[in-house]
């Protein structure tokens, strides 16, 4: 194909306009302040003072913000190791089928994800309700169990609830991109492996699994750094207990940054714990990259 | 021994059944496995949406008393009516005088349409820019726009807010809106389908005497509807669900949005849920039916960016 003419004029800045204005005012320049601001105390937006490293400082000492670190990754690796396998297996049993029927499970399972995390965590705060709710009498159908149990009142139980409500949310999620993975795999390298003799496990495992990668790698990395962020859902689960439930054992990093920028008025430790959310999760990427790179050579 | 662990017994029992009729070439068996896993993996999705649907119509006095709708003999307008919804509707003081639920309704609305329409304008009017033209420091400025997409959005709540305030954009509707009209991501989707346009038409506008912009408009974009339908469902949800940024920037109780109301309804209606969870059903209803309407659009305009593999 053919270059376009070269083209010499205002208009491919004039279209970028809007963007080049609004990045500098509301990204470039907020993320600098946000560099200056991270060693800084407010209190409101108007008061501001030089306080060095003490902010992180703080944060490396407060059990608080080490509960809430623990709590969000304790939700990533859920995340990774529980939610994605199963959103796997579904786009595997969904992709062995035909297309008709294929369409319709694809899109019943994807639902979910329509309604905002804040919506989700409405409904399921009372689909948690001890002797009540839908998940209690489930449950107690099925195993026997859990029919008083306090899902969001036992500081044991919040972080299942969470994980639960967040397998609801996102299996279907992730299912599309594996679907969308799968059907992209080349058919005859599987059939090649399966005329050689491999079983289906093993066709599965050295051939479509490697052949995936790319949107394995993506969907992880998507997951974790998602993961990191987790903040409405919590919020509306837990609304009862002031969104971080008892003894903090649903706060995550995010409601933390949330409290101590915008209701306590902070923003300087505020912007502290979003650095650190920054760095976090840009070590992932780089691990991840990393490890990624090391696997294929 | 209750239903539901009874039909569990019974669908593990079948799979037994057909595993021991050919062993060897366990075809049926595994395609029944199939069939019920995916199967209990819908009704556990569709279940709360089921639940939800019964509770909403549930008179308060009914609403602990059966877990879906009552029995067929037990309806009547005493068990199932329209009252949680009345009392949704009804207005509420605040301090600026009397709101109603649908102030909200609209807020969202106007919030989750002004933001999709200029999402759309912007990010397309970009990647029209990155895919057709050639300019000084394009490079250099696509590598800025992909750095950029690394950097997580929380990270910079608190400079944003207070710039806010220096600007005294707090608590209105364009100070929500302007700085999330247009992101790299979306000028990258954009950029990513028009390249797929063949370079014959752009040229053929030219000759024609077409000015840039009816080049965008006339020509570039009739041809990546089917990615802009998609971009503009992916968007309105995220406009329509979201609650950060208008729940740390709109102070005003008329101007709140759906997400943040209901938010702040759940520990003022505490324990009577028929009022919040009508809400919620009312605020699930406009993304699903847009959903259905373009449901293909939508899911191939989800995985467009990832798949490249």
């Amino acid at each position: 194909m053919a270059r376009s003419s070269p083209y010499r004029g205002p208009a491919p800045y004039v279209f970028l306009g809007p963007y080049l204005i609004l990045t500098a005012v509301f990204f470039v320049y907020p993320l600098l302040d946000a560099a200056a601001l991270a060693f800084e105390q407010t209190n409101g937006p108007s008061s501001r003072a030089f306080v060095g490293l003490d902010n992180f400082r703080f944060l490396a000492s407060d059990p608080v913000f080490h509960h809430a670190l623990v709590n969000t990754t304790v939700f990533a690796l859920c995340s990774v190791f529980l939610q994605l396998p199963l959103s796997l297996l579904l786009a595997v049993l969904l992709n062995q089928g035909g297309d008709r029927f294929k369409g319709l499970l694809r899109l019943v399972l994807f639902s979910p994800n329509l309604v905002g995390q804040i919506f989700v965590g409405i409904l399921f705060s009372v689909l948690f309700t001890p002797r009540y709710g839908l998940i209690n009498r489930f449950s107690h159908a099925l195993l026997g169990w859990g029919l008083e149990e306090q899902w969001l009142g036992n500081p044991a139980l919040v972080m299942p609830a969470i994980v639960l409500t967040s397998l609801w949310m996102y299996v279907g999620f992730n299912m599309i991109y594996f679907l969308a993975a799968l059907q992209a795999v080349d058919k005859s390298l599987e059939e090649a492996a399966r005329i050689d003799g491999a079983g289906r496990w093993q066709v599965f495992w050295h051939v479509t699994l490697p052949s995936m990668r790319h949107v394995l790698v993506f969907v992880v990395l998507t997951s974790i750094i998602g993961s990191y962020q987790l903040f409405e859902l919590p919020l509306a689960l837990l609304a009862s207990s002031n969104g971080t439930g008892p003894d903090n054992s649903g706060l995550t990093v995010i409601t933390y940054l949330n409290e101590v920028a915008f209701n306590s008025g902070d923003l300087g430790l505020g912007s502290a714990v979003g650095w650190s959310v920054a760095l976090i999760i840009f070590a992932i990427s780089l691990v991840q990259i990393r490890f990624t790179r090391a696997a294929e050579e | 021994m209750n239903p539901l662990r009874l039909l569990v017994c019974a669908l593990v029992f079948g799979f037994l059944l057909l595993w021991a009729l050919s062993p060897r070439r366990p075809r049926l068996a595994l395609a029944y496995l199939r069939l019920v896993l995916l199967g209990s993996a819908c009704l556990l999705v569709l279940a709360p949406f089921f639940w939800l649907l019964a509770a909403v119509f549930k008179d308060r006095d009914y609403f602990n008393e059966y877990l879906f709708f009552p029995p067929l003999s037990e309806w009547s307008s005493a068990s199932l009516n329209l009252d949680n919804f009345r009392r949704l509707l009804a207005g509420k003081p605040s301090v600026t005088g009397t709101v109603y639920f649908w102030q909200y309704v609209l807020n969202s609305l106007f919030f989750a349409c002004t933001s999709t329409v200029l999402q759309l304008l912007f990010c397309s009017l970009g990647g029209y820019a990155l895919a057709r033209y050639d300019f000084r420091g394009k490079t250099a400025l696509m590598t800025f726009m992909l750095g950029s997409m690394m950097i997580p959005g929380v990270l910079l709540m608190a400079p944003i807010y207070e710039l806010m305030v220096k600007l005294q954009l707090i608590d209105t509707y364009h100070g929500l809106i302007i700085p999330g009209v247009v992101g790299a991501y979306g000028i990258f989707l954009f950029r990513q389908a028009i390249l797929g346009v063949p370079a014959e038409i752009v040229d053929a506008g030219r000759i024609d005497g077409c000015s840039e912009l009816k080049i965008y408009y006339s020509l570039v974009m009739p041809l990546v509807r089917p990615m802009a339908a998609a971009f503009c469902l992916v968007s309105f949800l995220g406009n329509w669900n979201a609650f950060f940024g208008p729940n740390v920037f709109l102070h005003s109780q008329a101007k709140l949005t759906l997400p943040v109301v209901l938010n702040l309804y759940v520990s003022q209606y505490g324990s009577d849920y028929g009022v919040f969870l009508s809400g919620t059903a009312l605020a699930i209803l406009p993304p699903a039916v847009l959903f259905f309407a373009l449901e293909k659009e939508f899911v191939g305009g989800l995985t467009s960016g990832a798949v490249k593999g």
